[in-house]
């Protein structure tokens, strides 16, 4: 077998918790091809953003490793950039600051300073924010914001895209507008992307494979569906399509059809947020449990 | 807005409603105080003509307004003297060069009393020099703290130790130390000032400090992680990432500090006899005049203003640098 663009292999993960050792992850093997974009599904709670979280650096894997383009992963980089659910944008800096943040991290030294104005442009640009670039991340929507945390993490020419759940705290409309934006700019850059989501339409429609995780504790790859869908693809069109419809039912099937393993999502997220509480924050809405997690200093002031 | 309305705080609605309001009539705001401060002038008034002292009456306002009027002329007065004086020094050393050229001129300075209005600007500078200093240590203390974990431990029973001491326990610990260590022939600080400044140093610290390591220890874990992934240098982690998401917190902590800043110092003015308001304050009981508590009163209310008026420099300098433009900021 040829070696793989991206290759996650036999990844595990262990938390401390409170009740000793938490397996949250188990046996993870994956291998995305350059160019691939898949999406992970799964109840809440499963642990798939903490495989997004392996594969960027931010957690580091118990055993087994991530290997990009031959070299082993092990730390945060830019090449590897996350689009955060909640946009994450630094609140203090405008459109434009936040952006050229990333550029001048990545392109200093490589781009003189007009050829990063002009690629900060062109970025913003990409996801039609150019209208906004004075403006602050309090004064532009959530759509928009989540636009310009796409385009901070294009404009870093990553070799892997990472998206945590990018689009699920926006409307539906709005998340049907930068789904159409992400394809277009996925066709034309061809970028590597892992997205995490829990939208069944979006999966199907974005996606070259479908990676259906377990519920945890340790949680593991279950099954993986390829999407042969022709591209461009037309969600007006797809609706009716009998292989989008197979390809949504399935997914459907596999969330929320009778399996063997008892499917008690309230339960595992539980046990799943204490363990993951305790260390490190992901980005989904364990997070506002986690700052809580300060108490300690903030009671001495 | 019904929907808004609900979903905000109690205060904070209170707060949207005075403003409008108060943009709307600003009397209707106004008016309160006005009604407010001349009720406690009437009390203080009468109050006042009930308590009598070794030192004759309690003071009420009249008595106090006269004394400011008082103090003011004796300024205006010293100003005069010190002017006078220098003239007929430089008239007496032009004298002497244009009799001898080559003789040597002295150049005395004047060494008459401060004024009330001097003292005030001794306090002023004191309590800046005080302050300054302990925000030089405590934020850059504050936020390596936040960023080591380890550092933070080892410090934090230090802080928790010294944090509830009054600096006034310092202050005979910090005058010696002071004469012992600070000893040059032409110092470019008294070393009066030197001794306030490092007391009030020695409270500014804490609330600084403190709310500095609470702002750096609760950034929002996305926005670290946001730093993380772009893998940026430290030094840019700590000026785009750290610092902007710190400073309400070490705003809180400024203010803090600044307030019980000034309060110490003239406590530590009146107990060490350094130059300042609290010497005023302590010279004039002291002296046991008939108006004596007149002008003490006088300092009481300058005190009180000149700590309210450095609160709001705070406020004014923590609007302009605050990027959360919806926060309430009082």
């Amino acid at each position: 077998m040829a070696t793989s663009y991206l290759e996650l292999s036999q990844v595990g993960i262990e938390f401390d918790s409170r009740h000793g050792k938490f397996r949250a992850l188990d046996d993870i093997n994956l291998s995305l091809d350059r160019g691939e974009f898949v999406s992970l599904i799964g109840h809440s709670g499963c642990g798939k953003s903490t495989v997004l979280n392996i594969v960027a650096g931010l957690h580091e894997a118990t055993e087994g490793g991530v290997i990009l383009e031959g070299k082993e992963v092990n730390r945060p980089g830019p090449d590897r950039a996350v689009v955060f659910q909640n946009h994450s944008l630094l609140p203090w800096l405008t459109v434009y600051e936040n952006v050229e943040l990333a550029v001048n991290r990545v392109f200093k030294g490589h781009k003189s300073k007009s050829e990063r104005r002009d690629w900060i442009l062109h970025n913003l640009r990409r996801v039609n924010m150019e209208h906004a670039l004075d403006k602050l991340p309090s004064e532009i929507s959530g759509g928009m914001k989540q636009r310009v945390g796409i385009a901070r993490c294009l404009s870093m020419e990553p070799k892997v895209l990472l998206m945590d759940e990018p689009f699920g705290a926006l409307d539906a409309l709005t998340r049907a507008q930068l789904q159409d934006s992400l394809m277009a700019i996925q066709a034309e850059l061809g970028n590597t992307v892992i997205m995490i989501t829990h939208d069944v339409d979006e999966a199907v429609l974005l996606s070259d494979r479908i990676i259906m995780m377990s519920n945890g504790p340790a949680a593991t790859i279950s099954k993986i569906l390829p999407v042969n869908l022709d591209r461009p693809r037309d969600r007006l069109a797809l609706a009716e399509d009998r292989e989008f419809v197979r390809l949504r039912h399935a997914v459907l099937e596999f969330l929320y059809g009778n399996k063997s393993e008892p499917v008690t999502p309230a339960a595992t997220a539980l046990t799943d947020d204490a363990a993951v509480d305790k260390r490190e924050s992901i980005t989904t809405e364990k997070n506002y449990r986690v700052t809580s997690g300060m108490r300690p200093l903030t009671a001495m002031a | 807005m019904s929907v808004t309305g609900t979903m905000t705080q109690p205060d904070q609605r209170f707060e949207q409603a005075s403003g409008r309001l108060g943009k709307l009539l600003p009397v209707k705001t106004l008016a309160p105080s006005i009604i407010g401060l001349v009720v406690f002038l009437l009390f203080w008034a009468t109050a006042a003509g009930r308590i009598d002292t070794s030192l004759g009456q309690f003071p009420g306002p009249a008595m106090v307004w006269e004394q400011v009027q008082e103090l003011a002329k004796e300024h205006r007065r010293s100003r005069e003297k010190q002017a006078a004086f220098y003239k007929r020094q430089e008239k007496r050393n032009a004298a002497k060069l244009a009799k001898d050229p080559s003789a040597e001129v002295k150049i005395r300075a004047y060494t008459g009393q401060p004024t009330f209005l001097d003292q005030v600007f001794t306090s002023l500078y004191t309590v800046a020099g005080g302050f300054g200093l302990a925000t030089l240590i405590a934020v850059p203390v504050g936020i390596i703290c936040g960023l080591n974990r380890g550092l933070f431990l080892a410090l934090n029973p230090i802080i928790q130790l010294f944090k509830p001491v009054s600096p006034l326990a310092w202050l005979p610990l910090v005058t010696m130390v002071v004469s012992a260590t600070y000893v040059s022939e032409d110092p470019f600080f008294e070393k009066s000032f030197v001794n306030s400044a490092i007391t009030v140093a020695l409270c500014c610290l804490w609330p600084t400090l403190v709310n500095t390591i609470v702002g750096v220890v609760s950034v929002d874990k996305d926005l670290i992680n946001v730093s993380r992934v772009m893998a940026l240098p430290t030094s840019t982690h700590i000026r785009k990432i750290l610092v902007p998401a710190a400073v309400p917190m070490m705003f809180t902590g400024l203010r803090l500090s600044l307030a019980t800043g000034w309060m110490v110092l003239i406590a530590a003015e009146m107990l060490a006899q350094n130059p300042g308001l609290g010497k005023f304050v302590w010279d004039e009981f002291q002296n046991g005049s008939s108006q004596s508590l007149s002008r003490i009163m006088v300092a009481v209310l300058a005190i009180g203003l000149i700590g309210f008026a450095l609160d709001k420099l705070m406020l004014l300098l923590q609007r302009r640098v605050s990027w959360d433009k919806n926060a309430v900021l009082r």
